[in-house]
């Protein structure tokens, strides 16, 4: 081991200028620690994929050669085998002056992890790249590195540099092409320092906060919206160390670089460098492997292309951007569109079309098939008559004649697709069930964190999948292999925008709509807010505190509303109860409320959903609530646990009847009665109500008197149950 | 040029007492030896801005500067006064006049705006994006004595904690957010960075209560919102905020046909989508926004925000606070003295005893006499200013009618018309109100000297 070796010679030199000069290492993160290529990467590691017909490692490793790395750390965890195996087996194993170390781990759940790990290791000794084997580049980096070191002679607290692209998010979907979520930073124009970071995993309001600190500090910040996080990181070692002082840290960005900007005790810096004409993205999703393989084709990321890559004369670029392998056999009537890639050894039959598509090794291909804008792997079988637009499909996989793949399909490893079988859009479908759904219900909110022994677990499934296979065959059709795995109902919104099949245009219209209603709603709020609170606060100084008070209250009417929007959504689209919980839950969640204003907020909606059915007498007015709280009770009750929350939906219905729903007053006594039938209410709830109010002013207890009756009876009931 | 101009000139300020009062508001304050408004006017005329209706707080002082201004500038400007009461806001003084305002654009500009920079370019601007609102912005002036040098003053600008958020887009042309110096974070809406990409947050700018606007646009906005007290911190915000997102109230204006039918009808999406695919290269990013799913851009409204960015070399201060009044008189008399229009010549020279020294930056004013042995320096002395023997004056403001006696050393003090000090009075960083006596031998120190209200 060469790199070891380096590394030994290397600790003997404590003089930092020595440092300087040590040759320059890199960490390749062989792991997403995520699971967004599922199925696939339960049974091969992403970095492992082809990319235009290339293990998409071999692009960050030649990048990294070509960019003056001589050293590479391959961090591997999810299916560390096979990786460890590819690069022993494959050219990099036995480069002059570029050697390639493996580094092994099994518990690793997050690039902290990772991090963490190589630093106990200390093989890293000076400033490094971190990358994930997922990134495909053809940057320089000595530019880059230039200015990282000058910043670190001027202050050793400038410990990062993040290389960002210019990209500007579509307005409709505000995503990048690449699918990734945007991106808002904040950068000082001069200094280049990063001095905010939020990417969507912590969207909620329709705001960005800056602390007024870091508008105090630099005159001038520059709010981006346009660029996009390239994911390469020259780094210092002290980024290694702090990991392993944060042991919280997983996630690079959402908590490593946020942590040093939110709390910046340590005064740590980091900066960005802006690259213009080079190429740098990273495959985080199927919609950026599309993306990536397009601007491979186009030759975007020379010299990184198939043909260069591959060397000599196994592939040959011809007009058009076709690429063709030496080797394959082409029908004469076949015809080939623009941008397309055929692997060697593949057949293709007569009358057979395809464009904008990649085809990989060794396929064979019938008559009459239509493709577009898909990927075909190694070895795949495509009988007569199939039409395939913008899917994937894994190694080995056999569609039957005539089968059909609608946009957005994954095919993974192995897949039999049944004669004439239709798979529907967005399907996903493997030969290894879905992991259950609790499993999956974690990884939505800690993906970063549960994936990586997600993967590990399959890797033990391997063995033990092929006896319940013919159970299920029917699944594909005749003679099909396989799962198709059922989407998440949270994440199903999800599907559409990071699939590699376009977004639909129908999708796109109603996401203009929403947006239009979101953006009234939130000029509305502006305007409630009082047209310039933002504004007021500093000619009266001591409202701070009042302010906090409003900003929250502000929060909960929104809340409200969009509890109110939700449950009336359930009612019109009878959207079933636990749906409609998860939904609640949801907006509970990012709206950051207690479980008692969730219950306020829906009972609230449901009253007031009966105010606003048509009624016309109290009698039928109390009928419709009725109706509503039957129907919804379940709702209802699985955000009131205990008594206190159900206190909270007395006093709001109070509230409600002084203020908003006045009809309700004269029925209050009825409606309390409905709920405590309807088991909504406890009488512990009801008679805590009526002690509370018995100390309150005359003008508060209007309504207990009215209630006084039903209020007795309760008591009265317990007293008998006591006896 | 169809433009009318709207000078708010004020009336009593508080922050200013005591050196303004019933019978010098605030307008007529004299800033080395003339009154301010006269420097407002002075550029309003350079630029060919004519057409003005002066705004004054309150009927008493409405007619004392009207009759300063007919004394003036009459036959140069055609100048109305109005009269408003006091304690409205900037919003309710423009409401209370707004049925004089026929213009397509109007220019307002605060009374008390002491700048070179021309008026006109703000203008221009204005009119080159047909824009809705266009803001005059500056640097922030540096405060404090000259002395305290550069570093010094930045912390004052800090302390005083009076300077904006400002939000522009990378062409510098349109302002994008403006919040006043908050308590807490600042908030910064999502939608407009959207928009736009990228924008730029600067902290170094200051507003400078210039501003041109869209005649129906601010008619129709003092008309529906009632409540907008302040055109800086409410009808500006309002007007930044919606930019992307016009009213109902903005439709009025003229630019294209109404079209009325929101409803998205499927056969146009098409033609839509195209759109939106192919947005690559939109020129502006109001562009984009005033498009609407049917293809026209009509329904949608937006409107520009423009500002004017004065050059950094450019004077630019407001008269709103004592300080800003020695740093206003520091300024004029010093290094910016090309503000002083030509009409400011001072009369017959003053009698000077001997030995007595005036130094560089000094003005006085004209039949000022003053006694043997005195030294003025930085200072501004009034007409008919009656100066003893061996008094000192550095750092000062004297203004008319001031009898100063032997032996006084006044140093950062403002002394107001018809003050009499009496001999051997110390004054450090005082402001003394009109009419007000110092009896002999007193000494102050940072202290606000006036005549007890009746």
């Amino acid at each position: 081991m060469g790199a070891q070796k380096k590394g030994a010679t290397a600790r003997v030199s404590e003089d930092p200028e020595e440092l300087a000069r040590h040759p320059l290492q890199a960490i390749l993160l062989a792991d997403s620690f995520t699971t967004k290529f599922r199925p696939i990467t339960l049974e091969r590691p992403k970095v492992l994929l082809p990319l235009v017909n290339i293990p998409m490692i071999n692009y960050t490793l030649a990048w990294l050669e070509s960019a003056g790395v001589e050293e590479v750390f391959v961090f591997c965890c999810a299916h560390s085998k096979q990786v460890i195996d590819y690069l022993e087996s494959s050219e990099w194993s036995s480069q002059p002056n570029f050697s390639v170390t493996t580094i092994e781990s099994h518990n690793s759940i997050s690039a902290g992890d990772a991090l963490r790990l190589i630093y106990e290791r200390n093989v890293i000794h000076g400033d490094f790249v971190l990358i994930s084997g997922d990134t495909v580049s053809n940057m320089s980096l000595t530019q880059a590195l230039q200015e990282h070191k000058d910043r670190r002679k001027k202050d050793a607290n400038a410990i990062m540099t993040m290389v960002v692209k210019q990209s500007k998010p579509s307005p409709i979907t505000q995503q990048s092409r690449l699918g990734t979520d945007e991106l808002f930073m904040a950068i000082n124009p001069v200094t280049k320092q990063l001095l905010y970071y939020e990417d969507k995993a912590e969207y909620s309001k329709g705001f960005i906060s800056l602390d007024k600190t870091l508008i105090a500090d630099n005159p001038s910040v520059i709010l981006h919206n346009d660029k996009q996080d390239c994911y390469i990181d020259i780094c210092s070692q002290q980024v290694l160390s702090l990991f392993t002082d944060n042991f919280d840290y997983q996630h690079l960005r959402r908590h490593f670089v946020k942590g040093l900007l939110v709390d910046d005790i340590m005064g740590y810096k980091i900066f960005t460098h802006e690259i213009h004409s080079s190429y740098a993205a990273r495959i985080d999703n199927f919609r950026s492997y599309d993306t990536i393989s397009k601007d491979i084709i186009q030759r975007w990321t020379y010299p990184f292309v198939p043909d260069v890559l591959c060397g000599s004369s196994a592939i040959k670029v011809e007009r058009q951007g076709t690429y063709r392998a030496s080797d394959v056999t082409l029908s004469r009537s076949a015809q080939f569109g623009s941008f397309t890639f055929i692997g060697q050894g593949t057949k293709i039959g007569t009358d057979t079309k395809i464009s904008h598509s990649v085809i990989g090794e060794r396929c064979t291909i019938g008559s009459n098939v239509t493709i577009e804008g898909s990927y075909i792997w190694n070895n795949v079988t495509i009988e007569d008559g199939c039409r395939l637009r913008n899917a994937i499909v894994c190694d080995g996989v056999i569609l039957k004649s005539g089968a059909v793949l609608q946009p957005g399909v994954i095919l993974s490893f192995k897949v039999v697709v049944g004669q004439q079988f239709v798979v529907p859009a967005y399907s996903k479908v493997s030969l290894l069930q879905q992991p259950t759904q609790q499993d999956s219900d974690e990884e939505l909110e800690y993906a970063d964190s549960t994936s990586g022994t997600g993967e590990l677990r399959s890797d033990k499934l391997n063995g033990d999948i092929a006896p319940d296979l013919s159970e299920t065959a029917s699944e594909l059709g005749t003679g099909g292999v396989g799962y198709i795995w059922t989407v998440f109902e949270g994440a199903y919104d999800e599907e559409w925008r990071h699939s590699v099949a376009p977004i639909p245009t129908d999708k796109l219209v109603k996401l203009m709509l929403d947006k239009d209603e979101d953006e009234e709603l939130l000029t509305q709020d502006g305007n409630v807010i009082s047209a310039s609170r933002e504004l007021k606060t500093d000619s009266d100084g001591n409202g701070s505190e009042d302010d906090d008070n409003e900003d929250s209250r502000d929060d909960y009417v929104s809340f409200e509303k969009e509890v109110e929007a939700t449950f009336l959504r359930a009612v019109h689209e009878n959207v079933k109860v636990d749906l409609a919980v998860l939904e609640v839950n949801a907006l509970r969640l990012s709206y950051n409320m207690a479980s008692v204003d969730c219950g306020g907020a829906i009972f609230y909606s449901m009253m007031k959903l009966a105010v606003e059915s048509p009624h016309n007498s109290a009698s039928e007015l109390h009928r419709n609530a009725a109706d509503i709280v039957t129907t919804w009770q379940k709702l209802l009750k699985s955000f009131l646990h205990d008594i206190d929350e159900e206190i909270e939906v007395i006093l709001k219905f109070e509230e409600m009847c002084l203020e908003s729903a006045k009809e309700f007053a004269a029925l209050f006594p009825q409606i309390l009665h409905l709920l405590y039938d309807k088991e909504i209410l406890q009488e512990d709830a009801i008679l805590r109500w009526a002690d509370e109010k018995e100390g309150a002013d005359e003008s508060d207890k209007v309504f207990l008197k009215r209630s006084e009756k039903f209020i007795q009876w309760l008591r009265e009931a317990e007293e008998e149950e006591d006896e | 040029m169809d433009f009318q101009v709207v000078v708010l000139a004020g009336g009593n300020s508080k922050n200013l007492t005591p050196l303004v009062s019933k019978e010098l508001p605030k307008p007529l304050l004299p800033v080395a030896n003339c009154p301010v408004l006269n420097y407002v006017l002075h550029q309003l005329e350079q630029s060919n801005l004519k057409d003005l209706i002066v705004v004054v707080e309150g009927e008493d002082a409405a007619l004392l500067v009207g009759a300063w201004i007919s004394g003036t500038f009459i036959d140069r400007l055609h100048v109305e006064i109005a009269a408003v009461p006091e304690d409205i806001g900037t919003a309710g003084a423009l409401r209370a006049i707004s049925h004089h305002l026929t213009a397509k654009d109007i220019l307002v500009v605060s009374g008390d705006l002491v700048s070179d920079v021309p008026p006109g370019a703000l203008a221009a601007t204005h009119r080159r994006h047909d824009a809705a609102v266009t803001t005059m912005l500056c640097s922030i002036p540096v405060s404090g004595p000259l002395e305290s040098g550069s570093s010094g003053g930045k912390d004052k600008a800090k302390k005083l904690g009076r300077y904006n958020i400002i939000g522009l887009d990378p062409s510098k042309q349109f302002l994008l957010h403006i919040a006043t110096e908050i308590e807490k974070d600042a908030r910064i809406s999502k939608r407009i960075l959207h928009a736009v990409g990228q924008m730029e947050m600067r902290s170094d700018l200051m507003d400078a209560h210039m501003y041109a606007f869209k005649r129906s646009v601010l008619q129709e906005v003092l008309d529906i919102k009632d409540t907008f007290q302040s055109l800086k911190e409410d009808v500006l915000p309002y007007l930044v905020r919606s930019q992307l997102k016009s009213e109902a109230l903005l439709n009025r204006t003229p630019q294209g046909e109404e079209n009325s039918n929101e409803k998205v009808s499927s056969q146009n999406n098409q033609a839509f989508i195209s759109r939106i695919l192919a947005n690559a290269s939109t020129p502006s990013f109001h562009g984009l926004y005033s498009e609407n799913p049917d293809g026209s851009s009509s329904t949608r409204k937006t409107h520009k925000c423009c500002v004017y960015i004065a050059s950094s070399s450019s004077y630019c201060v407001r008269l709103n606070s004592i300080q800003a009044f020695m740093d206003i008189n520091r300024d004029v008399t010093g290094d910016a003295d090309h503000l002083l229009s030509p009409n400011n010549i001072i009369g017959p020279s003053p009698k000077l005893g001997t030995k007595t020294t005036v130094g560089p930056n000094c003005r006085l004013g004209e039949g000022s006499e003053m006694g043997d042995k005195c030294q003025v320096k930085r200072s501004i002395i009034g007409r008919h200013c009656r100066i003893g023997s061996h008094v000192k004056a550095v750092n000062s403001v004297v203004m008319n009618h001031v009898t100063i006696g032997d032996g006084c050393i006044i140093q950062g003090s403002v002394i107001c018309s018809n003050v009499q000090l009496q001999e051997r009075v110390v004054l450090k960083d005082c402001q003394v109100g009109a009419g007000f006596v110092v009896t002999a031998g007193s000494e102050y120190k940072a202290e606000s000297l006036a005549k007890k209200e009746k």
